[in-house]
Formats: structure tokens, sequence, C-alpha cells
């Protein structure tokens, strides 16, 4: 968003505004630019997007927030309450919690970006062969998408976290495993509303082969709805990968991350309150802003739904 | 078959296809759900014949063992096999319990559903009122603070708001029982008819055993129903304001009915059987929710059991339970969505 906002700085404000535009860059520069206006009347939605920019910017900074190591153990000086050396206390090892939320930020980014990686091309490619190729593939690979989602999310991820083992990678595995549906649905559709498209015939007739239409033409134009989709269910994998942790499955000690540390800190929660309240206030803090951006998007994509 | 040829077809006819249709789905499924658990069986890293042996075993128990258990045959072989057992509910042993995992799931399964149903009651009570307030009020202060309330309930994890209310409510002010689904005292007074232990209780009229039991269900109850808040709020705010913006509404004002009998004998009459449908389908997440909220309040439920199970790599009780409730989920997709049909007179 920053980048709009720098290049409408440099060329006149009609560049973005006028009703012809004069080529492909600019006319897709102020489809943005208006869904960027759409997006900043809602409060809340801005408010989502600066929190999510603040967990990124703690995640990128950890190391200078703070003058602490978050694996580092003091026995002598374990379950202080907040102070000013330990501005929200210490945990049962004597490590600062403040720290270990900070790096946790870490954790919960690397989760996000890899569940990303990895569910945006499988959702992708099962829904546009499944959407442009029809008939049996679209019946076969549906069904299988039905299987997967007649679960419960977190159960399923359970399931999978638990027979691939403890452990970060093998629970963003596990998660992705779940969250790919979803995706594959959406870009079905995509697909299939593109199919019978004049320009697709017009590229078959130049006689592309499938593999080509489907990775060139309809791979494209199904991603970005994929990738808002992806957005909006942000906060849903945040949630079943700090339930993950706390379950024991997802990331292991020393790692910082909030759902494990709000179990570990249960056994000392009547007198060391805040070895459980900061991290889970973390989770809810981070998970909430991305739906309140999810939210607004949604709005500003589709209009007539939320409103 | 285009819309043309199905619109000339005779309509038992087509009701047939569409029966067997949807009933060749659901048969598909169920067995997707199958192989998915039994995967997960086969992907676990607990050794199946170590699990039945224990770990100090001789070569020729093991060998002896591994063929009993069917593990030497073709994959597909075992696959068929573990059907077939599930089809006579043959669910195996439970290691940490030494009893047959499905009877072990009949006991589990009440208290879960219990507590559910709590959940889903509280869901409704705050969830409906806040999505017509904030429906009514459209873009005023309110509709954004009733937005926030049902997302808050969507991002606060519930694992941590049980530990959290556990603290203030039972802890500090000692207002509610502690974990379990009744007192120690109270355990085993009344003997189960439903398994449903707020129903059970007031059935036999041991009204200081319902007192108990309620003082223990509400919190997770609650908590759990929170989350739900979200969706139902949403959904009836999006309903409500699409039958606000309906002519008959803007009519009925004009006739000079009373805003509120306007929004509670109109509008909502009207949103009743949709509402119903979401509601029901809200369930299949609480099951998703119970899962970590009955570890947290030691609710000896179907989520204590599955996560119990995991942690002993108990590899029967896993595969067990995931697929109870791969098939509670099925079953309210389909309930839900004849619901809707049966209750909604346009559809039929």
């Amino acid at each position: 968003m920053t980048a709009i906002m720098t290049s409408s700085g440099a060329r006149p404000k009609s560049w973005l505004k006028t009703d012809t535009p004069k080529d492909a860059f600019q006319a897709s520069v102020q489809q943005l630019y208006q869904g960027w206006r759409r997006f900043t009347i809602h409060p809340l939605g801005l408010l989502g997007l600066g929190i999510i920019l603040l967990l990124i910017a703690t995640a990128i900074a950890a190391p200078w927030l703070t003058p602490y190591d978050p694996a580092a153990q003091d026995m002598m000086g374990r379950l202080q309450p907040p102070s000013a050396a330990h501005w929200l206390g210490t945990d049962e090892f004597g490590r600062d919690v403040f720290t270990r939320v900070v790096y946790g930020a870490r954790t919960t980014l690397y989760i996000i970006m890899l569940v990303t990686i990895i569910v945006a091309p499988i959702g992708l490619i099962i829904g546009a062969c499944a959407g442009y190729l029809g008939g049996w593939a679209d019946e076969v690979l549906m069904r299988v998408t039905d299987i997967f989602l007649s679960f419960p999310g977190l159960v399923l991820a359970l399931g999978f976290a638990a027979a691939l083992g403890p452990g970060i990678t093998n629970a963003i595995i596990a998660i992705a495993l779940t969250a790919w549906p979803p995706m594959a649905r959406l870009a079905r559709a995509e697909a299939l509303s593109l199919r019978n498209a004049d320009f697709i015939a017009a590229v078959r007739l130049q006689g592309a082969s499938r593999t080509r239409i489907i990775t060139r033409h309809i791979l494209p134009m199904c991603l970005p709805s994929v990738i808002v989709r992806i957005t909006l269910n942000m906060a849903g994998v945040i949630l079943t990968a700090a339930g993950l942790g706390f379950l024991g499955l997802g990331a292991q000690p020393p790692m910082a991350e909030w759902g494990a540390m709000v179990s570990t800190g249960r056994e000392y929660m009547l007198d060391s309150p805040w070895v459980v309240a900061a991290p889970g206030i973390a989770i809810a803090v981070v998970s909430l802003a991305f739906n309140l951006a999810g939210d607004a998007l949604r709005d500003v994509l589709d209009p007539k739904g939320g409103e | 078959m285009t819309t043309y040829e199905a619109f000339n077809r005779p309509q038992r006819f087509l009701r047939l296809r569409q029966f067997s249709g949807k009933a060749v789905s659901i048969l598909v499924t169920l067995v997707g759900l199958l192989l998915l658990t039994f995967t997960m069986g086969r992907l676990l890293p607990a050794d199946p014949v170590l699990a039945v042996t224990g770990s100090e075993v001789d070569k020729a128990t093991y060998e002896r063992v591994y063929n009993e258990l069917g593990l030497g045959e073709p994959i597909w072989r075992q696959f068929a096999s573990y059907i077939g057992r599930m089809l006579t509910g043959d669910m195996g042993q439970s290691l940490t319990t030494g009893r047959p995992v499905a009877q072990d799931l009949l006991t589990v399964f009440p208290a879960t559903i219990e507590l559910a149903l709590v959940a889903m009651l509280c869901g409704t009570l705050i969830g409906v009122p806040l999505g017509i307030v904030a429906a009514v009020n459209r873009g005023k202060l309110i509709d954004h603070i009733a937005r926030i309330v049902g997302l808050a309930g969507h991002s606060i994890p519930i694992f941590w708001l049980g530990l959290m209310a556990l603290f203030v409510f039972y802890a500090k002010l000692r207002w509610v029982g502690a974990s379990g689904r009744i007192d120690i005292l109270n355990e085993g007074l009344v003997p189960p008819i439903t398994g449903l232990m707020l129903l059970d209780t007031a059935l036999q009229g041991e009204w200081d055993v319902f007192r108990d039991a309620l003082s223990h269900i509400i919190l997770p109850g609650a908590i759990l129903g929170y989350y739900s808040v979200a969706y139902i709020s949403r959904m009836t705010r999006s309903f409500m304001l699409e039958q606000l913006g309906q002519e008959y509404i803007i009519s009925a004002r004009a006739k000079g009915v009373s805003r509120r009998q306007m929004i509670w004998s109109h509008a909502f009459k009207n949103i009743r059987v949709q509402l119903l449908t979401v509601i029901a389908l809200t369930f299949g997440g609480l099951l998703d929710g119970a899962v970590l909220i009955e570890t947290v309040f030691g609710w000896p439920g179907l989520g204590q059991y599955l996560t119990r199970g995991l942690k002993m790599n108990d590899m029967n009780v896993v595969m067990g339970a995931v697929l109870l409730i791969g098939i509670v989920f099925l079953t309210i997709n389909i309930i839900s969505d004849k619901l809707y049909r049966i209750l909604d007179p346009r559809t039929r």
C-alpha cells in the first residue's frame, strides 16, 4: 500500500483519478487506489492493518526491542512480578516474559508465512484443475475437498500433528492440510467462470496445451481472490496454531510460542498470572487484527455482502 | 443434464435421482473419513505391535502379533478390514483405559453433547439480540461495538479465556465449581438416564445436585458459546438488514406499526428458519472448541479423551474419537440442510 501512496506523490493526482487510463498499469493502480479508499472508510479495518504491520515490525526488530535472550534462564529470578527490569515479569525458568512475547511474534509470522506458501499453490492447482478440466477430474477433486471439509479444522489438524509427531514444522504441515479446501473451492469457482471466456477459447485455438492454459492463464486469474481469502482465514490459522501449541503438539521448548507459553504457565497461574496473561493477550490482539482487517477487506470486495 | 430436460422429467423420478445422488455422495464422504483416520493411524509414530505387547518383547512374539494384526498384508486389504471392523462397531482397545474404544466413546460423548448444547444456548441468547441491535442501529456506534464484541469472541483463544475465567470466578471469587462435571461428593448420586447431567438431575428432582452440575457447566458452556457469537450475530445482522430493506416493512411502518412490533413480529419472524440453520451449523465449530475447553476445565468429554489419547500415543483412541467427530459434523451438515428444506415452505 505504501508503494501506491508514494507513486501517487510522484505523479499528479489526476493520474490516479482520470476516467480513461492510458495503459494496463495505470488501470490496475487506479483499481488498487480505489480499493484502498474504500478500505480506509473502515476505521476498525485500518486498526487491524496497523496491528498487523506492528506485528511484522516487532518480528523483524525483536533483538533491538529487548536486551534479553528469549531462552536465557535465570533460576534465581524465576516468577518475578512485572517490574522496570522485566516489564511483564519472568516465567518459571526466570526468562523475561516480554522478550518471549516479542520473539513469539517471529514464530507466529513464520507460521503464517509458511502456511500461506503451502496452502496457496495446493488450493490454486486443485481448484483450477477441477474447474477448468471439469467432468471426472472435477468430481474426484471436489469430493476429496469435501472430505477434508467434513472435519472441524482443529480436530483434523490435531490428528495430523499427532500422526506426524510434535514440532513446529509438522504443526505447520498439519494446519496447511486443513486450510487448503476453502481455497480450492474458491479457485474452482473462479476457473469455472473463466473456462468459457473468449480469451481462453482464443488461446486454445492457437494450439496451447491444457497445462499451458491452466498455468499461464487460469492460475494467474484465480490468484488475487485466493490471496484475499487466505488473509480472511489467517485469524483461524493463528488460533489453530496456538491451540496446537497449547496442547503440546506445536512448537517445542525452548522456542517462544504464545500457545505453548500459556500452556506451561498455567501451573503457576494462581500466584503469577502474568506468565499466562501476556501471551494470551498477544494471540487475541493479533487474531483480532486479522479478523478486523479481513472484515473490512470483505466489505471492500463485496459491498453487498456484509452491509 | 440441462435445466430444460430436468424440467420435463417426471418430478418423482427427479426426486429419486437427487436422493440417490445425495446418498452416494454421503457414502463416498464416509469412506473418505475412514480413509483419513486410517492414514492417521498408519502415520502415528507409535509401533502398533509394541502397543499391544509392551516394549519388552522377544522376536518370535513380535512376529506373531505383527501377523495377527494383519500388518504384513497389502495396505488396501488392511483398509478393507478396517472398514469392516468399523461397520461392526469394533474400534479396538484403548491402551490407557483398557476398555473398548467404542464403549469409552459412549460414556464420554454425552458430556460433550451437554457442554455443546449449553454453549449453543449461550451463543444464541447473546448472538441473536446482538445481531438485531446491530442491524437496527446499522452504521452507528452500537453497531461497531457489537461487531467488536462478536469478533473478540472469535479472536480470543478459547483455552486462554477459560484459564482466565477459572482464575477470576473460581480461584478469586469462588462463584463456580472447579473442574469436572460435578462435585466429588455428588459423584454417582444420580443414576444416569440420558447421560446429560442437567437433564438427569432435573428429571429425578435432585435439585441440589442440579445446582452443582449447573455451577460446573456454566463457565465452560458460556465461554464456548461466546466463541460462536461472532458468527451468529453476523448472520442475524445480515438477515435482519435484508428483511428491514423489504417493502412490506416500509408499508407496515406506513400503516403505523410500532418499531418494536416491526422488528420482532415482522422482520424477526421471517428470519427464524434461516437462523435455526445457522445455529445448527455452529455446533460443528463448537466441537472444535470443546477439545480445548475440556482440557482446561477437566471436563470428562470427547475432547479430553482425544487429547489424552494423543499424549499417550493411543492410536485406537485417536482414530475412534476423530472419526466420531467427523461423523457428527457430517450428520449436522445434513440435518441442517434438511431442516431448512422442511421448515421453509419456499424450498419445497
